[in-house]
């Protein structure tokens, strides 16, 4: 590419539902899209796709060009506008990958979310995974997790998690939910009319349950784990409504494996790197999907959590605006855009209807480990905070090693910010490198600096 | 290919998690402090749990990476350094 003008096609970060919707939208539109993804095959989360079946369900319309197998490692925004984006296709995290990067005018984020996990003792055995952990399983791998798993958290994800469990073989000894969801849908009339919508497809899943003989228990979580090398059993107790155990109503239940989901974290890395602006945790967007930077576009779980199909409308929205900054004169999506304000109004009902109160705290011993990596226990947190006086994030990070391992801080940063009383929950997110570089591959120049379409 | 020295035949396609899993395995690496037994966690590349050594590479995700012809998989012992 030659001279400081920044162009090139629309770039979509993301294969799920709301990157796919995009990626087609603004193709629509007649301007080429770069749609990127870290996995194999498209999909994102919800349509994930079987690796071992071998055919691709899913078709792009030309002018979309698709990089699989692609992580986008780094986001440069460029003077003149727009941004550079750092691109590594080969392998996962093996040396000799590709390097390349890219220039975009319209940049869409579409990057997903991961599952929240809440420390407890013995979430590090072998045997404890997330929900979303079993759900990829079951669906990419044909895996089964255990034989006899219990599934606890808090949210409807918890219901296809032990649907597909039981699909693949699994025994699934109950499923745990830590809310009063009925109670919370119907406490506002609004969002027991957002509930409702989706009240066919739980009704579902509730004679799916029944059928097989699976016991949903309200306000109950699973507060431990026990076994050496891996889980063999785990305490269950009843929880008051802001989440501490009732005393006495621990019992300890035979199981294998356990997976565990309290909602969804965002991953907002890319976004934070192009300097886009968030509300609440997610990524804050207008009625167009814009943020907070000019030619930044943001859709899906990133900006709130409503499921596949929100999130594809939001997509579609994206990419219409996306195609018009690049010159392109679409008509207003209107359907899209009724279809993302109903899921807006669903998304904010559900995080009504399943908070996650603080009480979780109390589930803790003082050497329970809250960061997995650096294997940094409570008591340790605690010593940094009272005795230390690590008030800020970086403090904490640095007197107690808390989200300082290979993860980053994704799976602690949101319990360390809650334990410590940190204000900014989103800046364990600020990491410059978006996902794993090996440092060869740094040192090494990018060999195609202009990916064709 | 190779698991922790034994060769194996697996059908393509299989992400290396997938296949230790199928295999009956829980745990491949130990942590470097406590050396605590770990395998999946998220299964989607986020928690770095799952690292295995992969023809000598240390530090692969199981979970993301796919499994291909003549692959030589092994255990991680905490915190290896690069060949
Ligand atoms: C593990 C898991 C399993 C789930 N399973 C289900 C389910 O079975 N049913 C259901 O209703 N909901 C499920 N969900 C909820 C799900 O998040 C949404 O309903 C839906 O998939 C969101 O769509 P999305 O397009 O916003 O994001 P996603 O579908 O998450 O897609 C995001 C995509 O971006 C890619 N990506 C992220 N960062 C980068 C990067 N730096 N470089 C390149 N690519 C990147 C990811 O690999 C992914 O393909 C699951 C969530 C999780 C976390
Ligand atoms: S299981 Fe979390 S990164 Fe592989």
């Amino acid at each position: 590419m030659s001279g400081p003008r920044v162009e090139g096609p629309v770039v979509v970060i993301g294969g799920g539902p709301a990157g796919m919707a995009a990626a087609r939208a603004a193709a629509r539109h007649g301007v080429r899209v770069l749609l990127v993804d870290s996995g194999a095959a498209l999909g994102g989360q919800y349509h994930r796709q079987n690796s071992l079946a071998g055919r691709d369900r899913f078709a792009l319309p030309p002018g979309v060009g698709h990089l699989p197998h692609t992580v986008v490692w780094a986001l440069e925004p460029v003077p003149e506008g727009g941004h550079r984006v750092h691109l590594h296709t080969g392998p996962a995290d093996g040396p000799g990958r590709t390097a390349r990067s890219v220039a975009t005018r319209a940049l869409v984020l579409a990057t997903g979310a991961y599952d929240r996990a809440l420390p407890f003792p013995g979430w590090d055995l072998p045997g404890v995974y997330t929900a979303g952990a079993a759900q990829a399983l079951a669906k990419g791998q044909g895996v089964r997790v255990g034989e006899r798993v219990l599934v606890a958290g808090t949210g409807p994800f918890l219901l296809p998690v032990a649907a597909s469990l039981t699909a693949a073989g699994a025994g699934v000894a109950g499923v745990l939910e830590a809310a009063e969801p009925v109670t919370a849908w119907l406490r506002r009339p609004a969002d027991a009319v957002a509930g409702w919508r989706k009240s066919g497809e739980l009704a579902g899943y509730g004679a799916l349950l029944a059928r097989h003989r699976i016991p949903y228990r309200r306000r109950t979580a699973v507060v431990a784990a026990h076994g050496t090398d891996r889980v063999e059993a785990v305490t269950t107790a009843r929880l008051t409504s802001g989440w501490e155990i009732v005393p006495g109503s621990e019992r300890r239940v035979e199981a294998d494996a356990v997976c565990v989901g309290f909602g969804f974290v965002p991953q907002v890395e890319t976004a934070l790197a192009a300097g886009c602006a968030l509300d609440g945790g997610f990524v804050a967007v207008d009625a167009a999907q814009a943020t907070s930077v000019p030619g930044v576009f943001a859709a899906g779980e990133l900006t709130g959590v409503g499921g596949a199909g929100p999130a594809a409308a939001e997509g579609e929205v994206a990419g219409v605006a996306a195609a018009k900054l690049l010159g392109a004169r679409p008509a207003p999506p209107a359907a899209a855009l009724r279809r993302v304000r109903a899921g807006r109004g669903f998304a904010a009902a559900l995080a009504r209807a399943y908070p996650v109160p603080d009480g979780w705290r109390t589930w803790l011993a003082d050497d329970t480990l809250v960061c997995r990596c650096e294997e940094v226990p409570y008591g340790e947190l605690r010593r940094a905070v009272r005795e230390r006086e690590a008030l800020g994030v970086r403090a904490v990070k640095l007197v107690s090693r808390a989200g300082l391992g290979q993860c980053q801080g994704r799976v602690c940063g949101p319990n360390v910010a809650c334990l410590t009383g940190l204000a900014d929950a989103a800046a364990f997110a600020r990491r410059p490198i978006a996902s794993p570089v090996r440092l060869g591959e740094l040192a090494e120049p990018p060999a195609d600096p202009e990916p064709g379409t | 290919m190779r698991v922790d020295g034994e060769e194996l035949v697996t059908e393509a396609g299989r992400t290396v998690a997938g296949l230790l899993l199928a295999l009956g395995r829980v745990s491949w690496r130990t942590t470097r402090g406590g050396g605590r037994p770990r395998g999946v966690f998220c299964g989607i590349g986020v928690c770095h749990d799952c690292l295995v050594v992969v023809n000598g590479a240390a530090d692969v995700r199981a979970c993301q990476r796919l499994v291909r012809d003549g692959d030589d998989i092994r255990s991680q012992d905490g915190a290896e350094l690069p060949a």
